[in-house]
């Protein structure tokens, strides 16, 4: 069946090269079915990767160690739910996800746009195939998914870990779906740069998958954040990593995009501004792949190695050379129809917007490729760390989170000042406010861009909430419905705008939750004995008693070993909740003679963290039972030595089955004598206020965006299509 | 039998490739009904009277005086009726057409 797969992925590359050529033959000598071939070569691109996915999806799934990636990423012992995810943590398996995503978005898109801009189509058709033969051609020829073992072994090394998390289930699939997705309005983009057909109609079509690229990478960006926090064992959701800033910087160029756009459509201004973002946040989503796939920068996100950097780079370097060559002998076209009318109003504000947006974004990229910048100039790879990124991020961030709240109540065109005043009265009263409590609450000097925050927040949602009351104030008096149905008929009839403040809501309340989280955190790292305590904060943690299992791992994740620790948490004696975090040991990549016990053990070891959340405060805890050295004695705990002392009673002339069964024997006595007799362990400790705002804003952030792609009711439509004819059809009449 | 499966569906995959790119071999391509044209003075429509709406709102709301409303919705309206007009000639042009 592999040889099946890989002449899919061959016929996968052959419809994407004759795709290319049938639309680019359509479009230069008007031929219509041609170009309709064309378009059929994305459909059936769909079906192929569908069918190659299948075939690797069923190897995983049946444990067939014969297909190399198989063998390297998954196991017997790896839960059926992570096998299958299993697949996009081999960096072939991962390719062929983002081609086949891309052949889906694409197909969608072809077929949504196949009666419109019919000019611009064919050349958007041959880029998005441009696309599928850069990946099937590395999967043919460079990284197989369907490569095969010389030796079949009779169990793979299993999924890395760290990788068995929920999170992890679903996060790959949304970081690609938001970078394929973001390659239709780069396609339509260039395919109306090369036609010079530069209004905005083919923003207007491919507005929804732009947003569609924003909401998925978003919803990626926090999965990974989530699984950070739970799965890493630093008590942290974003540390800067090189990984994590790729997939942020096209997520800041798309939301420059996002709001750039209704500038265009409004005012047939910004359209060289557009087509760059457009065609810059593509490439972004390129660079934020290969540096996953290159190795260029160290990450613990990043897949090692691989030959696939040089074809990256040239395809990077050909979007950048095609993108500017575009642009620069378009400019003509490109030309703005009105400027600027005053600095006061909306376009300005979202003007400014992208400015920072923008800014932000080259501060990302600076500090992201930092090593090889130093190494190019200095000849020594140096790196910034996250206090570098925060100095210069959190003053961008506080005036992006300010103008999230000044858009929304400034007029199009021109604001004057007496509607200024009325529209800023209350979310100032309101900031105000918000200053005066943070005065007289929080220790003010040691973190002043954090009340900043918090004032700019609380003026984003007043502002919010005076236009959704102003709203809901003239639908009622339109309609008279009942506030909230009003409310309800607002948001329906006008979703792209209310979806766009529910977004800023969003995006307000996880800021508090960053602010408030990274400010105000309380952390201990110590070792404890059973019945020790220490105080986090205003919390008492006591390390009540040891845990362990065997093989019947709690975290459901093919754990040998876990070994835990039961904490009671208390606040002025008060009890508040029990913590139980958790160290789960995997079997070894690899078994080596005479060591059965050990090799159940020494794999990875992932630190399965205890969680009390609430909406004031997350209690974290993590811990570290086995290598541990104590820090006062330089004592090490006797668990290694018991299990070295396990493997010296199993005979290396015992039948295989019968070491395993003794080594389980073994390993389940050591589980009892840690239970029973608990060496100290090595705990990371955290209280931390309104993280779960973050995730809370993530989630309003997603509905805003929902709200906003949701296209309007077609009945709707129809009737006030009919009330407008009715009207320009008597003013006709006049004239 | 899996590699009798495996050769299978490699034949049926390439004879539905071939069989899906293959018009512009065979005969009888359909053309669309609608015009290209057409459709962009329809987005064109929709997209001014979105702004319209939105102009109102934005009145409704607070955020634009008396004055500055009726200037803006006036200019707003006169361009959907260009617009229409467009579509009008299109129709028109289209009716008049040889069959």
């Amino acid at each position: 069946m592999a040889f099946a797969g890989h002449l899919v992925m061959v016929v996968a590359l052959v419809v994407c090269l004759y795709g290319i050529g049938a639309a680019l033959y359509g479009a230069r000598h008007g031929r219509r079915d041609w170009v309709d071939s064309g378009r059929r070569s994305v459909y059936c691109l769909a079906v192929v990767l569908t069918l190659g996915m299948v075939i690797l999806e069923v190897a995983f799934v049946r444990n067939d160690f014969s297909y190399t990636a198989v063998a390297n990423t998954s196991s017997t012992t790896t839960p059926l739910l992570y096998r299958v995810a299993a697949m996009w943590s081999s960096q072939e398996g991962s390719l062929l996800l983002w081609v086949w995503l891309l052949s889906i978005w694409s197909s969608a898109a072809i077929y949504l746009t196949r009666n419109r801009l019919r000019d611009v189509v064919p050349y958007a058709t041959s880029v998005l195939l441009g696309f599928g033969a850069f990946f099937t051609t590395l999967l043919v020829f460079l990284d197989s998914p369907f490569g095969q073992m010389s030796s079949v072994p009779t169990d793979g090394a299993g999924l890395d870990p760290l990788l068995r998390n929920p999170s992890m289930l679903i996060h790959p699939p949304m970081l690609y779906s938001g970078y394929t997705f973001f390659s239709i309005p780069f396609a339509f983009a260039v395919g109306a740069l090369i036609v010079r057909r530069v209004d905005a109609d083919w923003i207007r079509i491919t507005r929804r998958f732009a947003l569609a690229s924003w909401m998925f990478l978003g919803i990626g960006i926090l999965l990974g954040a989530r699984w950070s926090y739970y799965e890493l064992g630093w008590g942290g959701y974003w540390g800067w990593d090189p990984v994590e800033n790729a997939a942020l910087m096209p997520w800041l160029i798309s939301t420059a995009f996002l709001h750039s756009v209704m500038i265009q459509e409004k005012r047939g201004m910004l359209k060289i501004w557009n087509a760059s973002l457009v065609l810059g946040a593509s490439t972004l989503a390129i660079v934020g792949t290969f540096l996953v796939r290159s190795g260029v920068l160290d990450s613990i996100h990043a897949f090692t190695g691989g030959g696939l950097g040089v074809p990256f780079v040239a395809l990077i370097a050909t979007m950048v050379a095609g993108s500017v060559y575009l642009v620069v002998t378009r400019r003509e076209v490109l030309r703005s129809e009105h400027s600027l009318d005053s600095l006061f109003s909306r376009e300005a504000a979202f003007l400014l917007n992208n400015i920072i947006l923008v800014g932000l974004c080259f501060v990302i990229f600076w500090g992201t490729f930092f090593p090889l910048i130093s190494q190019a100039v200095t000849g020594t790879s140096a790196k910034v760390g996250p206090p570098w990124f925060d100095r210069y991020t959190v003053p961008l961030a506080l005036i992006l989170v300010l103008l999230s709240g000044i858009g929304p109540v400034i007029a199009w065109r021109r604001a004057t000042l007496a509607n200024a005043r009325r529209n800023f009265a209350l979310p100032v009263a309101a900031a105000g406010a918000m200053a005066i409590a943070a005065y007289t609450v929080v220790p003010i000097g040691s973190s002043v861009p954090t009340v900043i925050l918090f004032c700019c927040a609380m003026f984003v949602l007043a502002s919010i909430g005076q236009e959704f009351w102003r709203g809901t104030r003239a639908r009622r008096a339109m309609s008279s419905e009942a506030p909230p149905l009003a409310l309800l008929s607002m948001v329906r009839r006008n979703r792209r705008r209310y979806g766009g403040y529910i977004v800023h809501t969003g995006i307000a309340v996880l800021f508090i939750g960053v602010a408030a989280s990274s400010t105000f955190q309380h952390e201990q790292e110590l070792s404890l004995q059973v019945g020790q305590s220490t105080h986090v904060g205003a919390y008492t943690m006591r390390y009540v008693k040891a845990t362990s299992h065997v093989v019947n791992d709690p975290s459901h994740t093919g754990a040998t070993l876990t070994l835990g620790a039961v904490l009671r948490v208390t606040r002025d004696g008060k009890y508040v909740a029990t913590l139980r975090p958790a160290a789960d040991y995997y079997p070894a990549s690899s078994i080596l003679s005479g060591q059965v016990v050990a090799d159940l053990i020494s794999g990875d070891a992932v630190q399965q963290v205890a969680l009390k959340s609430s909406l004031r405060r997350d209690l974290w805890a993590a811990i570290k039972p086995l290598g541990t050295t104590l820090p006062s004695t330089g004592v090490q705990v006797p668990e290694e030595s018991l299990v070295a002392l396990g493997d010296t009673t199993i005979l290396p002339s015992t039948p295989q089955e019968k070491q395993l069964e003794a080594a389980y024997i073994e390993l389940g006595a050591i589980a009892d004598a840690y239970r029973r007799n608990p060496p100290p362990a090595s705990f990371t400790l955290i209280s931390s206020p309104l993280v779960m705002w973050i995730w809370l804003g993530g989630l309003i952030v997603l509905l805003g965006g929902l709200t906003a792609i949701w296209p309007p009711p077609a009945a709707r439509r129809g009737r006030i299509r009919a009330r407008y004819f009715a009207r320009v059809a008597q003013e006709l009449g006049r004239a | 039998m899996t590699a009798a499966l495996a050769a299978l569906l490699i034949a049926a995959l390439v004879t539905f490739v071939g069989w899906a790119l293959s018009g512009p071999f065979r005969a009888g391509t359909r053309e669309p009904q609608e015009s290209d044209e057409r459709r962009a003075l329809e987005s064109a429509k929709e997209a001014k009277y979105a702004e319209i709406r939105d102009n109102e709102t934005d009145y409704r709301t607070g955020k634009l005086s008396d004055a500055d409303f009726r200037a803006l919705d006036r200019q707003l309206r006169a361009e959907a009726v260009e617009i229409l007009r467009a579509i009008d000639l299109l129709e028109g042009r289209a009716a008049g057409a040889p069959r």
